[in-house]
């Protein structure tokens, strides 16, 4: 990487930051979008495991080219504009949903320093551009100009907005006790403690102290990216797709992309905020990237086994979870962690 | 005490791990698929495929054109047309199932006194234009021919129930 650099630098001069912050950006999107074309895969074959079934195994070894086939097929269909759509904003729809479901991996910390933007306010920036992502649903079901669309949009608002304020309540927990808005220092603040002390850093990680919040994190990140068993926002047999009912071909594959690319950010993120992102759980094995990967694949494995499990929520039984029994238990929570913080058992010191 | 159980049993999520359960422990359980072109399912020798028009051994074809099949088919799919023969017998100058019509409920197979029209085994077959799968008294009695052995051995062993 060093030599690599030392050549090319010279080469772009002035320019150079500009380049290499691209060729940055490219090392994180292009593996994401094949996470993304694999976790669909992955979604198919376990689903169907926990159905008895066997999943896509035709196209290529064991299935292995099904997402690729699938992409293909997406790439060549046509795109179908609904006559009385508003143009513009029927395309920026599906274009925002996805671009912000990328940009959001520009403060993710891969591991100890490598991240692309170091930011103070990581954790922000995150809420702030997992937010716009909602507005790509709301404007594509507008736009579509039609009424299932526009329930869809509608059950989204809702639905997300609801989820975001549970979601947030939890961060704050997760910002009280490692006094940081930085991704980076979130983990490394996730590594002191007296369990870390002892080669167990499995039971200093944030997940323990903070259980609730975590299960919380996690049901609301399910919601947020509207997965099963929160999915009323496509349900199927109610509203056949929602706010992408409109839309075909790659303008479709948009909105796909976006919500498996959000599926992974919010278990990479789950994986920051509560497992201790790269860290190692014991102490005599190293610190590395592949742990986060890990604790991502697990996370992400607990998204696909929900969707096997269980039923559809109704809909006010969404918005009763939401403000009735997550609002108020992030609240004692909050309180609780900032009497404990207080108090002379703190374990925060 | 019930509202407090009932209250811990929500909280905890007992219920949704239970669940969660079950399908963890069918992720392991041994997969019933059956791989189609590779495997298949045993059929009945009862099983309603393609249809086919038999001929008796010595070659003769067995329809004699009564018609039953046709004044029984619910879908309307069957058409007949007949006319004397040379030697003075009945014969059909036409026989075609539409098998877009057809709904396989073996009611032609049940009303003919000949055992002319059979139902065979056949259930992957395909018609790649519109008009493809309509077949005409050639093409049925080319299926008959050509299954006629597994046909008379299906027959045979269904005959003691009849």
């Amino acid at each position: 990487m060093g030599a690599m650099v030392q050549y090319l630098q010279p080469l772009f001069g002035e320019a150079w930051p500009l380049v290499w912050t691209l060729l940055k950006i490219i090392g994180i999107i292009l593996p994401l979008l094949i996470c993304v074309a694999y976790l669909t895969f992955w979604e198919r074959k376990v689903i169907g495991w926990m159905q008895v079934r066997i999943g896509p195994n035709r196209v290529g070894p064991w299935g292995l080219l099904q997402p690729i086939a699938d992409g293909m097929k997406l790439v060549f269909k046509e795109i179908i504009v609904p006559t009385k759509a508003s143009k513009g904003l029927y395309f920026i729809g599906p274009a925002m949903a996805f671009a912000t479901a990328l940009a959001a991996w520009a403060v993710v910390p891969f591991s100890d320093g490598y991240v692309l933007a170091n930011i103070n306010a990581g954790v922000l920036y995150l809420l702030a551009m997992t937010s716009v992502g909602i507005y790509g649903v709301i404007i594509s079901g507008w736009a579509s100009n039609s009424k299932y669309a526009f329930y869809g949009a509608m059950r989204s608002a809702a639905q997300m907005v609801s989820y975001e304020i549970a979601m947030g309540f939890a961060l704050v927990c997760v910002l009280m006790v490692s006094s940081s808005l930085n991704l980076t220092e979130i983990v490394r603040g996730q590594g002191r403690g007296m369990f870390a002390g002892m080669g167990l850093g499995i039971l200093s990680w944030n997940w323990l102290p903070l259980l609730p919040m975590f299960v919380i994190y996690l049901v609301s990140g399910i919601a947020e990216t509207n997965r099963a068993p929160f999915d009323v926002v496509e349900g199927e047999s109610e509203i056949v797709a929602g706010h992408m009912v409109e839309y075909s071909g790659m303008a479709f594959a948009m909105f796909f992309l976006g919500e498996y690319a959000n599926m992974i950010l919010v278990s990479v993120m789950t994986s920051i905020f509560f497992l201790g992102g790269w860290l190692s759980p014991v102490g005599f094995l190293p610190d590395s990237f592949l742990w986060l990967a890990a604790k991502a694949c697990f996370i992400l494995f607990l998204f696909l086994w929900f969707r096997a499990t269980f039923p559809r929520y109704r809909y006010d039984q969404i918005m009763r979870l939401g403000w009735k029994v997550f609002v108020p238990l992030c609240m004692f929570w909050l309180l609780l962690v900032g009497v404990w913080m207080m108090s002379p058992l703190s374990i925060w010191k | 005490m019930a509202a407090i159980r009932k209250f811990l049993k929500s909280l905890l999520l007992i219920e949704l791990f239970q669940g969660l359960a079950v399908t963890g422990r069918h992720l392991f359980v041994r997969k019933i698929t059956v791989q189609f072109p590779e495997e298949k399912t045993p059929q009945s020798n009862r099983f309603r495929g393609l249809h086919a028009l038999r001929r008796y051994p010595n070659g003769e074809e067995r329809c004699i054109a009564c018609k039953l099949c046709e004044a029984v088919c619910p879908a309307l799919a069957i058409t007949i047309e007949s006319a004397e023969r040379d030697d003075g017998s009945r014969r059909t100058t036409r026989y075609d199932i539409d098998l877009i019509k057809c709904i396989y409920c073996g009611f032609c197979e049940e009303a003919c006194p000949v055992d002319a029209i059979v139902m065979t085994r056949i259930f992957e077959y395909h018609g790649e234009s519109r008009g493809d799968l309509y077949y005409t008294k050639q093409m049925l009695l080319a299926v008959g021919d050509k299954n006629e052995a597994q046909i008379a051995k299906d027959r045979a062993q269904d005959a003691p129930y009849r």
